[in-house]
């Protein structure tokens, strides 16, 4: 994590130290990124096929034309919202991997509110629907958050295990209770109707998570970095014990990151519902949440960070099909690739703070 | 190590990534104009041994006609993802004929496609087309495999010891139920005393469960097991290893069983695909909706394996033959469901193509298990 103090403490002697930092910062992670496609290159050659051609029609699945970036920013909304989940509970200290439960229940409170208010105008019902999926979302997550604070329950196993206790109840409730009788062979709740989906934005035919997921990013970035509340969530996450000396309310600052992380999520899965599905079927378990853990550390738990990973993971996925098509490769190669680069940006952290040049120097 | 070496490595990386990428040209396959490009859509891989394989089999005889051009994807989820993937197939490989083939592709996803795609024709697997109600440009094909699960039934029957056979599947969903209860009638159509396990998984792809299933299945004593989920790969495996015989279902799984391996109930969607392109290239219009079942070769059934007795093969030849000149039916009243209850009343026949069959929501007698 970041660990390097600030660097005010030697601007005198060391005036291009914060430049250094800076790029210390870039070129770190794009070098990993070269090192992983280098890498990945080579496993290429191995099968006989040309790394050449394969950046090449990553890039033209992903970025070459409109509707391959658009393809990839579409990809990509959901996973902004998911990484939050994992981001904003990781710097108060905790390894939170149960988005996933978070996400399902949301979608499923989104599409069971739906009906009751289905009178009111669409934006009300779309409103009512945020607002449920994220209130259960945020619910879902402040309980593993209250285990761990007051019952000292390692957050990461309660998550993971919660994530699989949602998507029991989800699968109980949609192929029982909730199920839409005339939905015979892939049950699924009430449709929600098509006039209370989410409209495309403006001039695109990207679904507004895109834009839902960046004001998320937005606003918890200056939530953590630059408000009196973050300081206090960083200092937790620094050191537990000094929070806890000096007197902050630690209980109540993890579950309050635990519950906007799991709302995050919540909303995620609000959105996959009025935006793509229509309905809570089992679909919304697409593992949206899983892939939000990878992008959040490697945005190193950054809520801006998040926003190019997501952007490159989702491209890579929107290459993926055309990857398939025209190369013969198997849908594994693209989990091969993003392991990769998993490795090498997780490996390259520990270089942080470790290379001279980027280190204050004394003055001479 | 220092810090001089890291550096030296990291530039032979950079150096060996872009001296790779310079060199190779760009591997390129621009379509002929004349060339009919069709894309196949597929939930999980190609290689499943299962309904997916069975899809990639139809696809890869479709490859062979003249004049076609095959765009392939594997591992989709039933998502945005399948929404895109099609869009791509259209923009950036220019096809006019997609068929996604999973169940849930349908509603929302390939309807929503069709609309912005009015020229492009859509065939989806599963039976949900709707005139009136679907774009034009979409239509279904289906195949009524339940009696080819009825003749698994027969031939499990005449190789039971036990007299207790298994069913491992995935949902209680309609089809799903179908399947359960031919095979079980075919069985017990050779000793009434026949019952058979049912184990629900609870989702198309859980290949643990689907082995604890069967593991389970072999340590209470039954000695022929069959399933319905997507990839019965771990399921005929299992079985082999556990000393069960097996029926296949959705692709021929004999390679996995070479002892146990009875028979199997097989898709044939060569056939079906085929004609539907065979009808593109000359320009005709193609049907929205097709259904069929062994008689129409939609379906067929694995050969014999070796286990198989002799008057196994009598009983299901004759069966078939029977079938095989349409109108046979399997669900025939009087009827009870596995409480007792009555489900087809005295001189109620459906045959397979049953409007009724389709929302059926019952195991029959003989069937242990529950739906709920």
């Amino acid at each position: 994590m970041n660990a390097t103090s600030s660097g005010s403490a030697v601007a005198g002697p060391d005036r291009f130290y914060r430049l250094r930092r800076a790029l210390e910062a870039l070129l770190v992670p794009v070098i990993a990124l070269a090192l992983a496609a280098a890498a990945f290159s080579l496993f290429l050659l191995f099968l006989g096929k040309s790394p050449g051609a394969f950046f090449e029609l990553v890039w033209r699945g992903a970025f070459g034309s409109w509707f391959s970036f658009q393809n990839t920013l579409e990809r990509a909304a959901p996973l902004l919202l998911t990484a939050l989940c994992v981001a904003l509970p990781a710097r108060l200290g905790l390894v939170i991997i149960g988005g996933e439960g978070a996400l399902v229940l949301g979608g499923l409170a989104a599409a069971v509110v739906a009906l009751p208010l289905a009178r009111l105008s669409p934006p009300m019902v779309q409103l009512g629907m945020a607002l449920a999926g994220m209130a259960v979302g945020a619910g879902w997550i402040a309980f593993v958050g209250w285990l761990r604070a007051v019952r000292g329950i390692n957050e990461t196993i309660s998550s993971l295990l919660l994530a699989y206790v949602a998507l029991a109840i989800f699968n109980h409730l949609v192929e029982g209770p909730l199920r839409d009788p005339t939905s015979l062979n892939k049950p699924s709740t009430a449709n929600i109707g098509d006039v209370n989906m989410l409209a495309h934005l403006p001039g695109t035919d990207i679904h507004p998570g895109l834009a839902l997921g960046i004001i998320a990013c937005v606003a918890l970035w200056i939530l953590i970095e630059r408000t009196s509340f973050g300081f206090a969530c960083r200092v937790t996450g620094g050191n537990l014990r000094a929070a806890q000396l000096q007197g902050l309310p630690v209980t109540r600052l993890i579950m309050i990151a635990c519950a906007l992380g799991g709302a995050c999520a919540g909303l995620a899965g609000m959105i996959e519902v009025a935006a793509v599905h229509g309905r809570a079927n089992a679909s919304l378990a697409a593992g949206y949440g899983y892939a939000g853990i990878l992008i959040a550390f490697l945005a190193r738990h950054n809520p801006l960070g998040i926003i190019p990973m997501a952007i490159l993971l989702g491209g890579i996925s929107a290459a993926g099909g055309l990857l398939q098509r025209r190369m013969g490769l198997p849908d594994a190669t693209v989990v091969v690739l993003q392991g990769m680069i998993f490795l090498s940006i997780l490996t390259s952290e520990t270089i942080y703070g470790r290379l001279r040049w980027f280190q204050p120097r004394e003055a001479k | 190590m220092s810090h001089i070496h890291t550096r030296r490595r990291v530039l032979q990386g950079i150096a060996a990534g872009a001296a790779t990428t310079a060199l190779t040209p760009f591997a390129t396959r621009p379509a002929f104009a004349a060339d009919l490009v069709v894309g196949f859509i597929y939930v999980g891989p190609k290689d499943d041994y299962g309904y997916n394989q069975a899809h990639a089999e139809g696809a890869a005889a479709v490859k062979s006609m003249p004049g076609v051009k095959l765009l392939e994807e594997e591992k989709i989820p039933e998502t945005l993802d399948v929404q895109k993937s099609m869009q791509s197939m259209i923009e950036l490989d220019k096809a006019t004929l997609l068929f996604p083939t999973s169940f849930g592709y349908f509603d929302p996803h390939m309807l929503r496609v069709a609309e912005k795609n009015p020229k492009i024709q859509f065939r989806h697997c599963g039976g949900l087309w709707t005139k009136g109600k679907h774009p034009d440009n979409t239509g279904s094909y289906f195949g009524y495999i339940g009696m080819a699960q009825y003749l698994n039934g027969i031939v499990a029957g005449h190789v039971s010891k036990t007299k207790k056979i298994g069913f491992i599947a995935a949902k209680p969903i309609p089809q799903v139920l179908t399947n359960i209860n031919s095979f079980t009638l075919g069985a017990r159509a050779v000793d009434p005393s026949i019952t058979t396990q049912v184990i629900f998984t609870g989702d198309w792809s859980l290949p643990v469960k689907e082995a604890e299933a069967t593991n389970s299945l072999a340590d209470a004593g039954i000695d022929v097991v069959t399933c319905h989920v997507d990839g019965p790969k771990v399921v005929v495996e299992t079985a082999e290893r556990r000393g069960m015989f097996t029926c296949g279902y959705h692709a021929n799984q004999a390679k996995l069983a070479p002892k146990g391996y009875l028979t199997g109930a097989e898709w044939n969607w060569a056939n079906v695909y085929k004609s539907f392109i065979e009808k593109a290239q000359k320009g005709e219009p193609m049907p929205n909706f097709v259904r069929g079942g062994l008689a129409e070769g939609f379906v067929k059934m694995s050969p014999y394996g070796p286990a198989v007795p002799e008057a196994a093969r009598k009983q299901a030849d004759a069966v078939k033959a029977d079938m095989m000149k349409g109108g046979y039916s399997v669900f025939k009243g009087p009827m009870k469901d596995n409480k007792g209850k009555e489900i087809i009343a005295a001189g109620k026949v459906y045959e397979e193509s049953a409007i009724e069959l389709e929302s059926m929501d019952y195991l029959v007698e003989g069937v242990i298990g529950a739906i709920a």
